[in-house]
């Protein structure tokens, strides 16, 4: 089974592959073709990493570290002690991200060709597609943080060619796409620049990246449950500098007084682990839409739905979460990260979450869930609950991925409405139909039954209601964060859980207003009339995803849950996380949390069935929230997204603006072209070489050069007279030179015989 | 008492080399009777894939990576196989390469496809390998021939047009008269050292210097004689006046290969005959050898008058005629180095360096000459360069490197063979040879950069024909002269096993 | 090396100089001169000479002259290497094969571009 582990490489290789087939041979494959590759090439990767899970549970959780064909020694300079080999990790958590992402990304890809059908760049999308999974894989197989970082960077990039993938669509929409692509884009670097920054001081304190190296197993050093042994020979390793990064750090941070040097100033070992952290965090905050960087997410929503779901909700955004995860070493050991880190998360579930709130897209209430969710995911590392962040990763990887699916069948199905009815020419155009706008939908329940029914389980899991997915994650993060609260009093911990579950006290409002004027109460247009329920290949993943939306959760019941503790077993996948994930902790289950959770999630979904009731769905030009003068302000607060954009625009981007302006203005073209070229430069040059020119040049050299040149041809001409083209001539030229030669040649002895 | 070698002393391994060259000539020459006339095409690719193999397998034995005609002796002394023999092995069968490449479609078009073409000029090839390999002063006679007689007929290959039997025979009557010399300089060394084998002359040469045996004017008149022979083929000032007749009559891709193989037989011989026959053969014991003013002061002749005169041709053959006489003046500089004996290792490896430079620069502007050349071989004049760069740029980049390289300019392979004969003149003292040397080069650049000037500041109609072969001669010339420029240490390595003085 | 030596030279310069100056002055000085036309023509064998000497030749004639002087050179170098054979041994069979080889491929060559035929 260990041999299981050589196939990792395949888990990249194989989407690489398949892009490979469609870049060169796409338009040749037509349709079914690509699809057949493209689908194919994931789940063949799905396959892998269904096999290396097998693998896992069979060697007993042994994490692997396998070297990458070909490209093993890929950055490697002996003489400055880097070695920063290209090698795959196969251990739990990894193989969890990698089931996550090949599995729901199997899903989505198979949905995918139903949507994207008809497309004329049908090829390159499933291109783009697939190279989004093997840089996704490449970011979480590799074992290092470098090959995280090439990953990390190729999924911007994919994300960026993704959401402006409808670059070019009429009437000024094209634009917003390739805008929605740049914001992403741009708004990403920032945080890779943190994350780089974070990875340039790893490698300065620890002289690697690795996270381990290859048999070198995982210290805990504050722990009683630390294998003696294998700490000292971590130890032992650790003084030669054998170690991964984790390692060293725990080894330093149980010595205690760890100093590292920066040249001119040296910190405390825990300071810098926790500047690295928040360094991270930025990355993260980049990657995972986190207060103050989440502003691309919602305008990402401008890409094909799949992308969508793909990118924005199941498996890019995640990558911040991950990497996080995967340094919960470090996140551990600073307090101060850890606060911060729960503060942003925090803060951006319930920012988030109350903007969804005032929205009227569909893709656009989900977004901001999404923001919101991983605020929830987020804040759990900031808790250090850990495997709970992981959980809540995998299960809200299902269900909204099924939610984007669903939402794309809706918009599918309301644009089939629309399409119908210009067909029938019943209705004139209408320059104000959007097929994404929930105001147009209303009563598709019964147009789109199993849209519905999908859609409702993937609300019901996101709200949190058992026994859904969402219900036993999201109860597990709010259970960790108030047992730091109790536990070790930390004001975090408090502060998290309050946050976090009136954050989810939003999401569960929101979902069901989503909820209700999508499929409940009449048709508010046409179009919705008419609409259509999808095709199978639509629907498929959305049942197949439906039902992971209802029983994921059973992979992690709380220990000390009546009935089905017993049935599935506790905790199993913090269990099978802690072989990886040092600081992966089992939650213990508190029942009246759940329950106060649950009847929360529940009194929300009916204050949203109150507000949104039938009449108020009739006519849904404004939001019954809109006219209540009680909430008014706060949804028109929502509705602008509180601003935010806004205040970026005004107090970052345009006084940047404004800056580089003036610079480009007064200090690049007035200072430095205009006075220092034209007045300082140029003016002297010139002066200087008309002096140069004029008398110099002309008078003295000119003329000797020209006097010289004068001179050298009359000589050349006069030698070639002698050229005469006679042999004879030629010949006595040899016999004279051949005289001069025995008399310089002999002149030393002549001039001995003669006695000169 | 004579004593009868046997027939393991000829020790023919060591000469495998050139000996197989020889014979698979021979055998060319026999299977060319038997390829039909409009089918010549097949004789040149025989050629040229025999010229490839052994051009592989001298690269490798350069490269010490295979003992190709490896060992140190054969014909009881006659024959040497050494570092030396290895280098002009290398330069000799490139050059031989690019001139067929050259002729291939050259010789297509102009109506003279003849399968003796490629056997003279493997025979010319073999007399250049010869004389690098010679350790007797009759191999040196016999290279000697056998490299020029080929060379004579190819002159006038293009009969029945005149000037290329004027080139011919001007050219056989001249190397005819110039080759007594030599023969003449042979048999008053053989009369002083009652020797021709260069080992046991440089012995008798160290008896004589040191005072034990008589001979000295014989072998001083010897030296000087032998000195105007191979200064004949070198084209040395004041036995240089053949050269521009032959070079402007000859057909082009002949002077193309003439230009260097003739140079490089001669240095070589030069070098065998001076720089190690003749090494401590000085008035003094200690002095530097006694031909050293002789040759550089004929170095001096050479680089002024060509350079000089170069200025005022209005031919690119001509023009390039001078061109290759000053250049063999500015190898006299480091052959007259070379009879310092503490520089004489480095002094004999520049001159391999120079060669190397000059053989792939100077074959690569001929070809360009061929390129631009009518079938009735006119357009040779420099207006046939103006425009070029317009209508092919490639063409006119890669002249201009090649005049650059021959300028001695940096990065260019023609800089690092001037640098490395300027440093060897400096380090023999040869100061007034060094300074006219670089002064002259200076001088150079004003007739090179014309045609620089011509072709990428001038407008003109250019019909140009470059087939394939041909443009692929001029290309791996131009590489050649870029790479070897840009690194330089190719070179030295290639040459850094030279050494031809003996020991002691 | 002295002076003397040079001497020598010089009196086989001088002496190789007068062995065909001195027996023509000789014959200018004491000739008696009484020339008649028949006298005065061309000597040829006793035979009348016919038109001028300036004739042109066939170019065949060179190419097969130089043929015979090659073989008849051939001859002088093979007739002492057979006369010295039983001394010299394998060496020397090596060595006038290689030559006489040389001389065979000449001749193919001759032989093939027809410049044998007299025609």
């Amino acid at each position: 089974m260990e041999n299981f582990f050589d196939l990792v490489p395949l888990v990249v290789f194989l989407p690489l592959a398949g892009l490979l087939i469609n870049l060169f041979a796409g338009k040749q494959l037509g349709e079914t073709g690509v699809s057949i590759v493209a689908v194919g090439a994931s789940a063949a990767a799905f396959l892998v990493a269904v096999l290396l899970w097998i693998a896992q549970v069979d060697t007993g959780y042994q994490a692997a570290v396998i070297d990458a064909p070909l490209l093993g020694d890929w950055i490697s300079i002996p003489s400055a002690g880097v070695n920063i080999p290209w090698q795959f990790r196969v251990d739990t958590l990894s193989v969890t991200m990698m089931l996550v992402v090949t599995g729901v990304g199997s899903l989505i890809h198979f949905y995918a060709v139903g949507y994207m059908h008809g497309d004329e760049r049908f090829p390159r999308f499933f291109v783009y597609m697939n190279l989004f999974l093997v840089f996704m894989l490449l970011l979480v197989t590799g074992n290092n943080f470098l090959m995280m970082f090439v990953g990390w960077e190729g999924v911007g990039l994919c994300s960026y060619l993704l959401i402006g993938f409808w670059f070019d669509k009429p009437g000024g929409e094209g634009w917003k796409n390739s805008d929605a692509a740049r914001k992403a884009f741009i708004v990403n670097r920032i945080g890779d620049f943190g994350l780089i920054l974070g990875m340039l001081i790893t490698f300065w304190t620890f002289g690697t990246l690795d996270y381990y190296l290859p048999d070198e197993k995982p210290l805990v050093a504050h722990t009683e449950t630390a294998d003696v042994e294998a700490h000292q020979a971590g130890q032992a390793a650790g003084s030669a500098g054998l170690m991964g990064v984790f390692n060293q750090a725990e080894t330093w941070l149980e010595e205690g007084d760890h100093q590292v040097e920066f040249g001119l100033f040296s910190l405390s070992f825990e300071a810098t682990l926790t500047v690295i952290t928040l360094l991270f965090l930025l990355g993260a905050a980049g990657k995972s839409a986190q207060i103050p960087l989440f502003v691309w997410l919602p305008d990402a929503m401008a890409g094909p739905t799949p992308v969508s779901a793909f990118i924005h909700a199941a498996t890019m955004v995640t990558a911040g979460v991950y990497m996080m995860v995967r340094s919960n070493v470090f996140y551990h050991a600073s307090d101060v990260s850890s606060f911060v880190v729960t503060l942003v998360g925090a803060s951006t579930a319930i920012v988030a979450g109350f903007i969804a709130v005032g929205q009227w897209d569909i893709k656009r209430v989900l977004a901001y869930s999404t923001v919101s969710q991983l605020g929830f995911m987020v804040a759990a590392v900031g808790v250090g609950a850990y495997a709970a962040a992981m959980f809540h990763l995998v299960t809200h990887a299902f269900f909204k991925a099924l939610l984007f699916l669903a939402s794309g069948s809706v918009i599918h199905g309301m644009e089939h409405g629309h399409h119908h009815l210009e067909h029938d020419g019943e209705h004139v155009h209408d320059e104000t139909f959007d097929p994404q706008d929930m105001r147009f939908m209303g009563g598709l329940r019964r147009k789109m039954p199993l849209t519905y029914w999908t859609y409702l389980s993937g609300t019901l899991a996101l709200a949190g209601i058992i026994p859904f997915a969402g219900f036993w994650s999201k109860d597990e993060i709010l259970a960790d964060a108030l047992k730091l609260g109790v536990d070790e009093g930390r004001l975090d911990g408090y502060l998290g859980f309050a946050i976090l579950l009136i954050a989810a006290v939003f999401t569960a409002f929101y979902m069901w207003r989503q909820v209700s004027m999508i499929f409940l109460g009449g048709p508010r247009h046409n179009a919705a009339d008419h609409a259509e329920e999808s095709g199978t290949v639509m629907i498929a993943p959305l049942v197949v995803l439906a039902f992971f939306s209802l029983v994921a959760g059973m992979i992690n019941i709380p220990g000390g849950f009546p009935v089905l503790d017993s049935l599935f077993g506790e905790h199993k996948f913090t269990g099978w996380l802690e072989h990886s994930v040092t600081y992966a902790h089992a939650g213990q289950f508190e029942g009246l949390l759940a329950t106060s959770a649950v009847v929360l999630a529940l009194a929300a979904i009916f204050a949203a069935r109150a507000v949104y009731n039938n009449r108020a769905l009739k006519d849904l030009s404004h939001d019954p929230l809109e006219l209540d003068e009680r909430t008014s302000g706060m949804f028109a607060l929502a509705n602008a997204k509180l601003y935010w954009d806004e205040f970026y625009f005004k107090f970052i981007i345009y006084p940047f603006q404004r800056a580089a302006r003036w610079l480009a203005e007064q200090l690049d073209w007035h200072f430095w072209h205009d006075f220092v070229h034209e007045n300082v430069i140029y003016r002297h040059f010139q002066r200087v070489t008309d002096f140069l020119t004029q008398p110099v040049d002309r008078g003295i050299i000119d003329r000797a050069f020209i006097r010289l040149a004068e001179w050298t041809q009359a000589l050349a001409a006069r030698v070639r007279v002698i050229q005469t083209g006679y042999v004879r001539t030629y010949a006595l030229s040899v016999l004279l030179g051949a005289l001069l030669v025995m008399v310089i040649i002999l002149f030393p002895v002549i001039r001995e015989l003669l006695g000169i | 008492m004579f004593e009868v070698p046997g027939l393991g002393d000829l020790n023919v391994a060591a000469t495998l080399p050139v000996t197989s060259l020889v014979l698979g000539t021979c055998i060319l020459l026999i299977v060319d009777l038997f390829v039909p006339t409009d089918r010549k095409h097949i004789t040149a690719w025989l050629a040229a894939l025999g010229i490839g193999v052994l051009l592989v397998l001298a690269l490798l034995a350069l490269g010490e990576i295979t003992e190709f005609g490896d060992g140190e002796e054969a014909f009881s002394g006659m024959f040497v196989a050494d570092a030396f023999t290895d280098m002009i092995n290398v330069i000799a069968l490139i050059t031989a390469l690019l001139g067929v490449m050259v002729a291939y479609n050259y010789l297509e078009r102009t109506g003279i496809q003849r399968g003796e073409y490629y056997v003279l000029l493997l025979f010319a090839t073999a007399g250049v390998m010869f004389m690098g390999a010679a350790g007797d002063l009759v191999v040196v006679f016999v290279a000697l021939e056998l490299l020029s007689i080929p060379l004579y007929i190819l002159s006038g290959f293009r009969r029945p047009q005149e000037a290329s039997e004027e080139s011919a025979l001007k050219y056989f009557l001249l190397g005819a008269f110039a080759s007594g010399f030599l023969v003449y300089g042979i048999a008053l060394i053989y009369g002083a050292t009652g020797t021709t084998n260069l080992h046991d002359i440089w012995q008798a040469a160290g008896d004589i210097v040191a005072g034990h045996k008589s001979g000295r004017f014989l072998l001083l008149g010897g030296a000087g004689l032998a000195l105007v022979g191979l200064g004949f083929k070198v084209a040395a000032v004041p036995f240089h006046m053949w050269t521009p007749d032959v070079y402007q009559g000859a057909p082009t891709p002949v002077v193309a290969y003439m230009s260097v193989a003739a140079k490089a037989g001669g240095f070589a011989a030069m070098a065998r005959v001076l720089a190690s026959g003749l090494s401590n053969f000085a008035l003094d014991p200690g002095e530097a050898a006694v031909w050293q003013d002789t040759v550089w002061l004929l170095a001096i002749l050479t680089m002024l008058l060509g350079n000089v005169v170069a200025i005022v041709q209005t031919d690119l053959k001509r023009l390039l005629a001078y061109s290759s006489i000053a250049h063999a003046g500015y190898i006299l500089i480091a052959v007259a180095a070379a009879g310092t004996a503490a520089v004489a290792d480095e002094a004999v490896q520049s001159v391999a360096i120079y060669l190397m430079a000059y053989a792939l620069t100077n074959v690569g502007a001929f070809a360009v000459i061929v390129a631009v050349e009518r079938d009735d071989a006119t357009n040779t004049g420099l207006d046939s360069m103006r425009g070029l760069a317009n209508a092919r740029p490639w063409l006119a980049a890669a002249m201009a490197l090649f005049m650059f390289s021959l300028t001695g300019i940096p990065l260019t392979a023609g800089f690092v063979g001037k640098w490395f004969v300027f440093k060897a003149a400096l380090a023999a003292d040869l100061i007034p040879a060094a300074v006219v040397g670089v002064v002259t080069s200076l001088v150079s650049a004003f007739y090179y950069l014309r045609i620089v000037w011509l072709m990428y500041f001038e407008e003109s109609e250019v019909e140009v024909s470059t087939p394939w072969p041909l443009a692929w001669a001029i290309g791996v010339a131009s590489v050649g002269t870029l790479l070897l420029g840009m690194l330089p240490y190719i070179l030295t390595d290639m040459v850094r096993e030279i050494t031809l003085a003996f020991g002691g | 090396m002295t002076l003397n030596e040079w001497i020598f030279v010089g009196l086989f310069l001088m002496a190789g100089w007068m062995l065909p100056v001195v027996p023509l002055l000789l014959g200018y000085w004491l000739a008696p001169r009484r020339p008649n036309p028949v006298k005065k023509q061309i000597y040829e064998c006793g035979v009348q000479t016919v038109g001028s000497a300036w004739v042109q030749f066939r170019a065949q004639y060179y190419v097969f002259a130089l043929v015979f002087v090659a073989f008849d050179v051939e001859l002088v170098f093979l007739f002492p290497w057979a006369l010295a054979y039983n001394k010299l041994g394998l060496f020397a069979l090596f060595e006038m094969a290689v030559f006489i080889l040389l001389l065979v491929v000449a001749l193919v060559y001759t032989w093939r571009k027809g410049a044998l035929e007299w025609s």
